[in-house]
């Protein structure tokens, strides 16, 4: 009666003595392979039910990843418009003091040279439409009729501005800051303005007359990136323009094209306006290329927050379909709950099982979600000629939403499985 | 070492709170060395299963101390109590407990994933431990192409591929026919000679004679026929305790 019972003392005691981890009698695992690998099994095991479960994940993450893509790709629309040489240019305005005197007259003589001495300028200059007075037109001779019908415009500007208008020359050359300084009477027009005076070439040293003032050709700009208008007026420097014409006045008032290095647009416009008069920074509004940013968000917001709502709403019915269907395995699982804790599993490992099980199903349906969320995407981009856009955040991130969609939903019915006592699983 | 017995019950009870409370296992003591084959007979609802459970460390006593291969297993916390359990028992049971979706070497294989088997063994000890009980040609059949007989087979190479040292089996005949339930028993005995320790719970009257020693319960209580006391078997319920 007492032998077996020291000896089971000694046992004990020598099971203590060995410390935390007795020989044999070593603690239940549940290696992460196995996990994995169990949950796989699970799923698997019923196909057509754990699709179905998945269902309302796909749909939801589809959604979600459709939104997005389409945003994405609409936006990129957008962005492409809103390319490189709108995002380098900044105009500055003349909008005269504040109790509306001094319009169009603000700009200083140096204004080209104290903006180009901002950083990141590329170049700057003042232009303005010329008012010819009464009588006075442009023709291709001193005698000769007007050409065509209609005013032909002449436009006074720094040799800035012409190059800020990155224009292609077809002949000849633009003016530069030696006409501007010394008046010379030149001018350069857009190739289709050289026809309509008649000139084919540069080589016949050809002129045209603004009033009576003949002013030297000295290039034809085939096309320009900026300021299009450009290629139908007659540009001529902006001094010989002040000497002849007048300054800029109210009703045509001054402007400054300029054209900075990429990112620096945004920095150019804010300094502009005290680099110009410090005394009166006020007297000008520097127009900087729109943001992107927030080009994107107004176009992306009103449309885009009622599906992406409607993405939640799936991605809710998901999690409660996987919620019911875990809570349904569980309790027709009860005897397999119950043979796993006589085979050594604790109560955590049955619940990390059914957890594994609603994750990997969550994040089966976010992939599947994502796989149709993108095709989606890239059928309408295709349809609409556009380029698909899905931001790589977008398409990490979907699978993990669902994923964490399912371990949400599977959070009640593994504990509850944990719950289970093994002695009353068994007697099923 | 063989002094050490596998079983060993000091005043064990167990009474289920209830309301009301279920006194379902009376205190007991009781000793089961190694390789012994014991029957447990008794009427339904006496108590034999909840007397299983405490052996197979599934339910806890409410009073005494059970040592299991010498460890008192009283107070230990739950991942040893499991680890044990993986370990050191293994289960037949009367509805075999079979994944219905997984092979046969794959459900052998279960019982080796909670006790720290390298997967690579495992399909080998599986395959072995089917071989062993005859099922060397049916590795691969899920268990809805098995027969009865077949299914329980299976389930004891699932209990044996832990090499527990004792074999708890509820009922391991109930569902069979006599035929098949004669294969399952000689495969017990089979195991028995192997120097298994068995205790196999029935109320077949001929299957609790092939033990080498036969318990009774009734009412919770557990006792054992005089006369057939071996050296090793110590067997005495408190109440005759107290009597005495
Ligand atoms: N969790 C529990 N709570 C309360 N009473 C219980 C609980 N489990 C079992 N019992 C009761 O304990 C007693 C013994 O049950 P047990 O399952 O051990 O009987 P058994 O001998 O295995 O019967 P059978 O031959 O029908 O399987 C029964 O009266 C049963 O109702
Ligand atoms: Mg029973």
């Amino acid at each position: 009666m007492t032998p077996p019972g020291r000896g089971a003392r000694r046992a004990g005691r020598r099971r203590k003595g060995r410390g935390r981890r007795p020989d044999r009698a070593a603690v239940s695992r549940f290696a992460p392979r196995d996990l994995l690998s169990e949950a796989v099994a699970g799923i698997l095991q019923r196909p057509a039910r754990s699709a179905l479960t998945a269902l309302g994940t796909v749909l939801g993450i589809g959604a979600f990843v459709a939104v997005l893509g389409l945003t994405a790709t609409t936006s990129s629309q957008i962005d492409g418009r809103f390319n490189a040489l709108t995002a380098t240019e900044v105009t500055v305005e003349d909008v005269g003091a504040s109790d509306g005197s001094a319009i169009g007259v603000s700009f200083p003589e140096d204004a080209a040279a104290r903006i180009e001495r901002l950083n990141g300028v590329s170049h700057a200059g003042v232009y303005w439409p010329v008012s010819l007075p009464e009588g006075d037109s442009v023709r291709a001779s001193p005698v000769g009729a007007t050409v065509g019908e209609e005013e032909t415009q002449v436009a006074a500007a720094g040799p800035g501005v012409l190059r800020a208008a990155q224009p292609t020359l077809k002949e000849g050359r633009l003016f530069d800051a030696y006409h501007e300084r010394e008046a010379v009477p030149v001018a350069v027009v857009g190739s289709g303005m050289a026809a309509r005076l008649g000139i084919t070439t540069l080589e016949s040293r050809p002129v045209v007359f603004i009033g009576d003032r003949p002013f030297t050709v000295i290039g034809i700009m085939g096309d320009v990136r900026r300021k299009a208008d450009l290629l139908l007026s007659v540009v001529v420097p902006a001094t010989i323009a002040a000497q002849e014409w007048g300054e800029p006045g109210t009703g045509t008032p001054a402007r400054m094209l300029n054209s900075t290095r990429l990112g620096a647009a945004a920095q150019v416009a804010d300094q502009a306006p005290l680099a110009l008069d410090p005394a009166h920074p006020e007297r000008f509004k520097a127009v900087p290329p729109p943001d992107p940013k927030a080009l994107r968000d107004t176009v992306g917001s009103d449309l885009n927050q009622l599906f992406l709502l409607l993405a939640v709403v799936c991605l809710v019915i998901g999690a409660v379909g996987i919620a019911n269907t875990t809570l349904v395995a569980v309790l027709e699982r009860t005897g397999e709950i119950g043979l796993r804790r006589t085979l050594g599993a604790r109560g955590r490992h049955i619940t990390s099982q059914f957890l594994a099980e609603s994750a990997a199903l969550g994040a089966l349906g976010g992939l599947v979600g994502t796989a149709l969320g993108t095709l989606t995407v890239v059928a309408v981009a295709m349809a609409r000629q556009w380029t698909p856009v899905v931001h790589p955040a977008t398409l990490l991130a979907a699978p993990l939403i669902g994923l964490v969609t399912g371990l949400l939903a599977g959070g009640y019915p593994a504990w509850r499985a944990s719950r289970i006592e093994p002695a009353e699983a068994l007697r099923r | 070492m063989s002094s050490v017995p596998v079983i060993e019950f000091r005043g064990v009870g167990l009474t289920y709170p209830g309301p009301p409370p279920v006194p379902a296992f009376l205190p007991a003591d009781l000793v089961v060395s190694g390789g012994e084959y014991v029957t447990i007979t008794g009427p339904s609802g006496s108590g034999k299963s909840t007397f299983l459970n405490i052996a197979g460390l599934i339910d806890a006593p409410t009073r005494g101390h059970y040592l299991l291969d010498g460890v008192d297993t009283t107070g230990l916390p739950d991942s040893e109590r499991a680890g044990l359990r993986g370990r050191r028992i293994g289960f037949v049971f009367q509805s075999f407990h079979l994944l219905p979706h997984r092979s046969a070497l794959e459900n052998v294989a279960l019982a080796m994933v909670y006790t720290g088997v390298r997967r690579r063994e495992r399909a080998a000890r599986a395959r072995e431990a089917l071989v062993r009980v005859g099922l060397g040609h049916r590795i691969d059949a899920l268990p809805t192409r098995l027969s009865g007989g077949e299914r329980q087979r299976v389930a004891i190479a699932r209990a044996l591929v832990a090499r527990p040292s004792l074999l708890l089996c509820d009922e391991p005949t109930g569902n069979l026919d006599t035929a098949t339930a004669a294969s399952v028993l000689a495969l017990l005995d089979d195991l028995h000679k192997d120097g298994m320790t068995l205790v196999v719970i029935t109320h077949d009257t001929s299957v609790a004679a092939r033990g080498s020693r036969t318990l009774t319960i009734r009412d919770g209580r557990l006792t054992e026929p005089p006369g057939r006391d071996t050296p090793t078997a110590v067997l005495r319920t408190a109440a005759d305790r107290t009597g005495a």
